[in-house]
């Protein structure tokens, strides 16, 4: 039960998006498509899913205060997390590889649609952000893959969102100087406070 | 991208240490070439951290700092580093860099280190760090890099300051922590909002609008 609420939690109240802006930069460069966005959330869901748990062996095993316990003697007392932005940044990339390069063997159907937005993803803030969030409130390896998967998840949602309301603005009379940008940084915050009203619930 | 059409004209004659071409280099990105407000890059940090002009002003030295230090190394090293690898090779610096900043800040201001929390770690994905290097220092000679940083810091800064005066005066009626309207005996109302993630978006937004509007930049 504990995990289906942190779901919840980091889908809807503690969303990436709108209560942390990370992930910004691709969330407002490639909301302009809705088929686009699609591929960038599905991507995203996919790399976040597998990175925080990975991170989360990596922390929990080698870099935090003790943790290197298991090979005995003085490297009990070792404390390697200063190297933490470091070795993440490091498995991020490789993972995104990883993943591209299986996606690629596997479905090629699937690469063709995600290809070119996974290495764009390695220098997502909200996947550095969700390893760094998970390292830094304790999370278990349960709680760490569940958080993983639904910040991705609240990511996909927002973008989508976005997206749509992107695609209708078309054809709405903008003022020049609020064009693009501007008026996209308004619904991002009118989005806000919609999600703000989720602040609160737990199952 | 190719690193040949970007390669700045050779100078024949010794150029001056603050020709007109360099000082482009600074004044450009701090209006007509604004990396927030027109290129839309570094956003994240730029509202995350925003509530109060302290942390702001911090974060905004660290990411100068970073650019500044990372353009240099990567274009010292421009010539040494295989295209196949280049993204991490700039991964590594800029992480490298942004551990130092993360520890230093550790050190001697425990506060704000707990403040700024994740974000002083996400300066490593801030998107203006990556570009910087990617669309200049893997081009360019090491000074023109570091003047180059220079200008894209100071840029983001002021777009992350003024947002964050914003915030901090409507949102709670101060000024660098100095409780501006309790001092000149004013009743001020505060305004929630601006507190919020919400706040951040809807400044942001008026900030791009009115720049746009002077520098009539048009988005299509």
């Amino acid at each position: 039960m504990d995990l289906v609420n942190l779901g919840i939690k980091s889908i809807f109240i503690e969303n990436m998006v709108f209560a942390y802006f990370l992930g910004m930069c691709s969330f407002l460069a490639v909301s302009k498509k809705v088929s686009t966005a699609f591929g960038l959330g599905l991507a995203v869901v996919f790399v976040l899913g597998m990175t925080v748990p990975m991170n989360w062996l990596l922390n929990e095993f080698i870099l935090k205060e003790g943790a290197l316990s298991w090979l005995g003697g003085d490297m009990a007392t070792m404390d390697l997390s200063f190297l933490r932005f470091i070795m993440f940044i490091a498995i991020i990339a490789a993972m995104v590889q990883l993943v591209e390069m299986t996606i690629e063997k596997f479905s090629p159907s699937l690469y063709g649609s995600l290809g070119i937005f996974l290495p764009l993803i390695a220098v997502n803030c909200a996947i550095l952000g969700s390893s760094l969030f998970m390292a830094q409130r304790d999370y278990t390896l349960g709680e760490a893959t569940v958080f993983g998967f639904s910040s991705g998840f609240g990511f996909f949602l927002a973008i989508i969102a976005l997206a749509a309301i992107r695609e209708k603005l078309r054809y709405s009379n903008v003022p020049d100087g609020l064009k693009g940008l501007g008026i996209t940084m308004f619904i991002t915050g009118l989005m806000g406070i919609a999600f703000m009203s989720f602040m609160g619930i737990s199952i | 991208m190719s690193t040949e059409t970007l390669e700045a004209p050779v100078v024949k004659k010794k150029e001056a240490l603050l020709s007109k071409r360099r000082k482009k280099f600074v004044t450009d990105p701090l209006n007509d070439d604004n990396p927030v407000t027109v290129q839309v890059l570094g956003i994240c940090s730029a509202l995350a951290v925003t509530t109060q002009m302290k942390p702001t002003f911090i974060m905004a030295v660290s990411v100068i700092f970073v650019l500044i230090a990372s353009n240099l190394t990567i274009s010292l090293m421009r010539n040494l580093v295989p295209g196949r690898i280049r993204i991490i090779v700039q991964l590594a610096v800029v992480a490298t860099l942004v551990t130092l900043v993360s520890e230093v800040l550790k050190a001697y201001s425990y506060d704000m280190y707990k403040t700024l929390s994740v974000f002083i770690g996400l300066i490593i994905t801030n998107c203006i760090v990556m570009g910087r290097l990617e669309a200049f220092a893997l081009g360019n000679k090491p000074y023109d890099s570091v003047l180059d940083g220079l200008g894209s810091g100071l840029g983001y800064s002021w777009i992350i300051l003024a947002v964050a005066f914003f915030r901090e005066i409507l949102g709670s009626g101060k000024v660098f922590g100095y409780a501006l309207f309790d001092e000149m005996g004013i009743d001020f109302t505060t305004n929630g909002l601006m507190v919020t993630p919400v706040g951040a978006f809807i400044v942001l937004g008026f900030i791009i609008w009115v720049q746009r509007t002077k520098t009539g930049y048009v988005e299509h």
